[in-house]
């Protein structure tokens, strides 16, 4: 249901004037507010055409931003692929019956969700060679790619194993009651009944949170991880000294690759929301579900 | 053997004095950012649910641009485009001008999903709820004041929470806005001590002093005020 329906009524005369007048005042504010911010760039010469000349160009592309991207694209799938092992091996240990599997399980899952990823990152780019270093052992060498993959893995994995988690608790309880008492065992009503369920439901939420595994990749640029962040803020912006066209190229890049991946979380939600094969409640692409770090310790 | 490295947490005790301070950085960085990033949220839902078209594309435009852009982009937009490029400054001392940077920048970001989320609770309200304000004879803003908003703010109390400590967790990369917190700082004490165990956890836990009681805060209260349907 829209909010339009719920908040409005169809208007009338005299609210179609009101409106008609709202939207003229509205167009005259929003274009003054761009007027403002042009007449500021075109004050420190951000229109001059040899700033943004370089994106026309083909090297510009082939030498900076085509590996920048590359860059950001092989950290993310490399980094959602483990995320959801990781995710799926932890979720199923919180639901585990053995209380050895699942408070473990839960007290990983909770540590990761709690802190920030950006210091998680920083210790596993310097915190091996520190600690190899201190016990006389040979020092691995971590690049920023692994610090930046097992970060983000680490991470997202636990909001995946609590989304795997939630999808399997949406099942009603009659599905798995119903599969015991045709006399499977644990593992056949996981494997057989509840998963394949969960799987419909929860695919909205799971892509949504790649969404933010993708954008988290730019936390590489701290440690020097080569990205399309560090392509266009410290590639281009040294070739060319045009940090504001570069900024705006590489956030467009970033801008629409997130719009598919959301729109078809989007998608996959609505199709999950008509589908008959699951009895589960679809997980919703919105950041609703589950609740962050603290907020769902319920056993 | 030198066994400091995992298990010596006495430079967190010697630097108490600064690991506090950076810490104090971080919880003033929320909070400030946290009430602008609701006020900011509740305009831009107040335009995406106007009647006006103009607004609608207006909100949904910059919720799409904020909310598919990685806050590092952002940051360092706000960092070296403005305060470099265009000159942008809010105060001549560089701590007091990077803070308000580093607020702008986070708060821009923070408000898309808290408009995001303002939208799916106004989103979960029946349609009948207004139907039958309207059918009891209850004006638009009585409807809107007395059955619409209060169910729709309920709703969102969880969401909001989630948001806020995702917000909290996010401070850490006003880093690159030169702004100094808790994430400096242990960047810092890296440098200075190695980049040990005791640290990183020192600072882990730093953390989740502040985002896990303000989770079990926020789903208590979400479960106490949810609307029974």
């Amino acid at each position: 249901m829209s909010a339009q329906d719920i908040l409005f009524d169809a208007p009338g005369p005299r609210a179609r004037v009101r409106n008609n007048i709202l939207t003229l005042l509205s167009v005259v504010v929003l274009l003054l507010i761009g007027y403002v911010i042009a007449r500021r760039l075109d004050r420190e010469h951000q229109f001059d055409g040899k700033l943004w000349k370089p994106f026309i160009r083909g090297d510009t592309w082939t030498e900076f931003i085509i590996p920048g991207l590359l860059g950001t694209l092989r950290a993310a799938a490399v980094a959602a692929v483990l995320a959801l092992v990781f995710g799926v091996v932890f979720g199923l240990g919180r639901l585990s019956d053995h209380r050895w599997i699942r408070i473990p399980s839960a007290a990983v899952v909770e540590f990761f969700r709690a802190i920030p990823l950006l210091i998680l990152i920083f210790f596993l780019f310097s915190g091996p060679s520190a600690i190899a270093a201190g016990l006389n052992r040979e020092a691995p060498q971590i690049s920023a790619f692994t610090a930046v993959v097992v970060g983000l893995m680490l991470y997202n994995g636990s909001v995946l194993a609590e989304i795997f988690r939630a999808g399997i608790n949406s099942i009603p309880s009659g599905q798995s009651e119903a599969a015991y008492a045709l006399g499977l065992r644990k593992g056949g009503v996981m494997r057989l009944i509840l998963v394949p369920q969960a799987t419909t439901a929860m695919m909205p939420a799971i892509v949504s949170q790649l969404v933010v595994l993708l954008k988290d990749t730019a936390l590489g640029w701290i440690i020097a991880y080569e990205d399309l962040l560090n392509a266009g803020f410290n590639q281009i912006k040294a070739n060319y000294g045009n940090l504001l066209p570069a900024a705006v190229v590489i956030a467009l890049i970033y801008i629409a690759i997130n719009l598919a991946l959301g729109s078809l979380a989007t998608w996959l939600e609505q199709r999950s929301r008509r589908s008959h094969k699951t009895s589960a409640r679809t997980l919703s692409t919105a950041s609703a579900l589950p609740g962050s770090a603290g907020m769902s310790i319920s056993d | 053997m030198n066994w400091d490295v995992l298990f010596d947490f006495s430079p967190l005790f010697k630097e108490s004095g600064a690991v506090l301070d950076s810490f104090f950085a971080t919880i003033r960085l929320s909070v400030v950012t946290g009430v602008l990033a609701l006020i900011g949220g509740t305009v831009l839902v107040a335009m995406r649910v106007a009647p006006t078209p103009v607004l609608r594309w207006a909100g949904t435009l910059y919720v799409n641009t904020f909310r598919n852009t990685p806050l590092t982009l952002i940051l360092l937009f706000c960092s070296l485009g403005l305060s470099d490029t265009l000159k942008f400054k809010v105060s001549e001392s560089s701590s007091v001008n990077f803070f308000w940077l580093a607020i702008f920048g986070l708060s821009a970001y923070t408000a898309a999903f808290v408009c995001e989320a303002l939208r799916a609770g106004i989103n979960t309200v029946p349609l009948g709820q207004a139907e039958a304000a309207r059918a009891i004879g209850l004006t638009f803003s009585q409807s809107l004041r007395l059955v619409i908003l209060p169910q729709a703010f309920r709703a969102v109390i969880a969401p909001l929470g989630s948001i806020l400590i995702a917000m909290i967790k996010n401070t850490t990369v006003v880093l690159v806005a030169s702004y100094l917190e808790a994430a400096s700082q242990m960047k810092d004490m890296f440098e200075e001590y190695g980049a040990t165990l005791p640290i990183f956890l020192g600072f882990a836990i730093g953390y989740m002093v502040i985002t896990l009681p303000t989770g079990f805060y926020f789903s208590w209260l979400a479960r106490r005020l949810a609307v029974a349907r």
